[in-house]
């Protein structure tokens, strides 16, 4: 199988949460977001307490469960396009959803709609580890593992051994989403992590919020990920504007 | 070397589970704190100088041993010893400051400055900001912004210690919303030390909050043997919020298996009522705060919102511990609603002189609900005293009258 997050080209990506601001957005975002160019799209499953994420993901998610989204309707939304959708999906959601749905059932409608890569970031390394990894591997989805600044050496070298077919998710701040702390330079970091990582692609998502950050993130990484800061836009309804600002 | 003797369920293994529920569900920001703590708690639990420094400060600084105190008058009411271990007379009020002595000395070690905690009846919230002022470091507290309003004189007397009290404003704006608020200011600054409240959290903390919250039952054992000649009672009662004073009333028994172990849960308006806090009923495994274990939930995995009139109870999920040895039938749960345990508290400031938490009313009001044999000799721990509700009560008490 071929990774299809190794590409020549440096990649942009862009997390929504399915069901904001309205119920049939995921389907309309992520068409919009294809025909815009954009290389793949994190799909982020709604929790009520999420806890690694800042205020506007926190708000986005409680409007999306209120508008009634959860993981039936999102499936069921995603089949509808399954056809249309060209660039890989990469499904982003805290456990305790997943586990609510089943988490064998889970991984097997992904495998179905071709989706092979998720962000779960509550399952830690470890965790997966002793405890999730057959079934996943059973699937063939693999799941992406966050590393942070503050990750050591020795646990990166670790984490991207574990990597085949997927992305390693570089955090760009020890900091929950939607933040630019901004208050250390951490290129020098950026580029060990980048060297330790080099045969896996990086991804770096966290407080990345324009073209610039954009180009910022991809002189060590091969991708960046944009998350708050469109949200934002799209409660505005600036998403066209966002869009063409971005490429 | 292999061990024959049969391990404790008190320990959890390598992973931080205890049987199935417990372990380190945490995102890698977060990774490398818990870790850090992980070490140092494991250095620091069997050290004897710090061990010494935490029952120093125990007896001299927060007036241990509390008093195990036989109640002549419920004894009389329900034909049978009924002792009541009295948390409410520690320093600050209740059993929080147990924990909150030992982890700050924990945190000390490690040198941590910045102390973050979460509260919800503002009895941990109190007793970290005192801990913190005593080994003058800095405290922030969460607390929700509904429980900030039922328990004003708490958040008084935090800020009056130097604490920085911080609403929490996101979802029932209790207990939950504030702990979720604390996680995340230590993603965000993750020097800070997070002194956790109760036997919840990723693993160490349930383990952490068990152990030092253990020397209730330690105490227990040594005064009823002093007072009745045997260490063991029938029934050992306490509320669960998140756990820790259950956890520590029930640590020395938990292996004894003759000594029955009840757990009281939050019932709010009752069981079904839709406004209940009863989790062991209500809930099923799931993921919060870190950790696998019993949760209210909705059937798409969204945390409900609980309700308590008793702020410290008002918290959708149990400790893992307490998960696991209600699952496995070790310990029985029992609920009690809102009205019972205002009851209950009435009932013991007339008989007894005691004005309990609301918490702790919780426990008492469970004596009316088991069987009781009249050779029983019954500890209920009384976790804290009732100062902070006293608006909540005598509002109660005009809408009975009325
Ligand atoms: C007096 C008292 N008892 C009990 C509790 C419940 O907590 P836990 O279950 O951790 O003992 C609280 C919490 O605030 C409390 O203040």
């Amino acid at each position: 199988m071929e990774n299809k997050f190794k590409q020549e080209k440096k990649q942009v990506s862009i997390f929504i949460t399915a069901g904001y601001p309205k119920l049939e957005s995921t389907v309309e975002q992520i068409l919009f977001l294809q025909e815009k160019g954009i290389d793949f799209i994190e799909v982020g499953i709604p929790f009520s307490d999420p806890m690694a994420d800042g205020e506007t993901i926190q708000k986005s998610s409680s409007l999306a469960l209120s508008n009634g989204m959860n993981l039936e309707i999102l499936f069921q939304q995603l089949e509808s396009i399954q056809d249309k959708v060209k660039i890989p999906l990469v499904l982003m959601g805290y456990l305790n959803p997943v586990l609510q749905f089943g988490l064998e059932k889970f991984l097997q409608k992904c495998q179905n709609l071709n989706i092979s890569n998720l962000i779960i970031p509550d399952i830690s390394f470890e965790i997966y580890t002793f405890k999730y990894k057959e079934l996943f591997e059973k699937y063939k989805i693999e799941l992406c593992f966050l590393i942070t600044p503050n990750t050591s050496n020795k646990r990166i070298e670790l984490i991207s051994k574990k990597c085949k077919n997927g992305f390693i998710y570089l955090v760009s701040q020890n900091a929950t989403t939607g933040q630019e702390k901004g208050e250390k330079d951490l290129s020098n970091r950026y580029e060990e992590i980048k060297l330790l990582c080099k045969n896996v692609p990086l991804m770096m998502g966290f407080g990345i919020s324009d073209k610039q950050g954009i180009k910022k993130a991809h002189q060590y990484c091969d991708g960046a990920i944009i998350g708050s800061a469109y949200l934002k836009a799209l409660e505005n309804n600036f998403q066209e504007k966002f869009m063409a600002d971005l490429l | 070397m292999e061990t024959t003797e049969k391990k404790s369920i008190t320990q959890p293994d390598e992973n931080g589970f205890y049987g199935e529920f417990g372990g380190a569900f945490i995102p890698e920001l977060l990774a490398l704190q818990v870790e850090e703590l992980r070490i140092n708690f494991e250095k620091c639990k069997n050290d004897v100088s710090f061990l010494e420094n935490y029952h120093s400060l125990l007896k001299d600084y927060v007036g241990r041993p509390t008093p195990l105190y036989l109640s002549q008058n419920l004894s009389a009411k329900y034909g049978c010893k009924i002792f009541l271990k009295r948390e409410d007379l520690c320093h600050t009020g209740a059993h929080k400051i147990n924990n909150t002595i030992g982890q700050i000395l924990l945190a000390k070690k490690m040198g941590k400055t910045k102390i973050i905690a979460e509260t919800g009846a503002g009895q941990h919230g109190v007793a970290t900001a005192t801990v913190c002022a005593l080994m003058n470091l800095e405290c922030t507290v969460f607390m929700g912004e509904k429980d900030i309003e039922r328990q004003a004189p708490n958040v008084g007397r935090m800020k009056m210690l130097g604490a920085k009290v911080i609403p929490a404003t996101s979802g029932s704006k209790t207990l939950k919303d504030a702990t979720n608020e604390a996680i995340r200011f230590w993603i965000n600054n993750p020097d800070s030390y997070y002194l956790i409240g109760s036997a919840v959290g990723p693993h160490p903390y349930p383990q952490m909050v068990a152990e030092f919250q253990a020397i209730i039952s330690a105490e227990i054992k040594n005064q009823l043997f002093e007072q009745t000649g045997n260490s063991l009672p029938t029934k050992v009662i306490a509320c669960v919020g998140g756990g820790s004073n259950a956890a520590g009333a029930f640590y020395h028994f938990y292996d004894e298996a003759k000594v029955e172990l009840i757990a009281v849960e939050a019932a709010g308006e009752g069981v079904y009522s839709g406004k209940s806090a009863a989790t062991s009923i209500l809930g099923s495994p799931g993921v919060l705060h870190g950790s696998l274990t019993l949760l209210m939930q909705d059937k798409f995995g969204q945390v409900t919102e609980p309700h308590s009139i008793s702020a410290g109870l008002d918290y959708p999920g149990i400790g893992p511990l307490h998960a696991e040895t209600i699952s496995t039938g070790r310990v029985k749960s029992i609920p009690i609603t809102d009205n019972e345990a205002l009851n209950s508290a009435f009932e013991l400031c007339k008989s007894d002189g005691i004005i309990p938490a609301l918490e702790s009313a919780h426990a008492l009001a469970a004596l009316d609900k088991i069987a009781i044999q009249l050779d029983d000799v019954i500890v209920v721990n009384l976790s804290g005293r009732g100062d902070k509700d006293i608006e909540t009560y005598l509002n109660e008490e005009l809408k009975m009258k009325n």
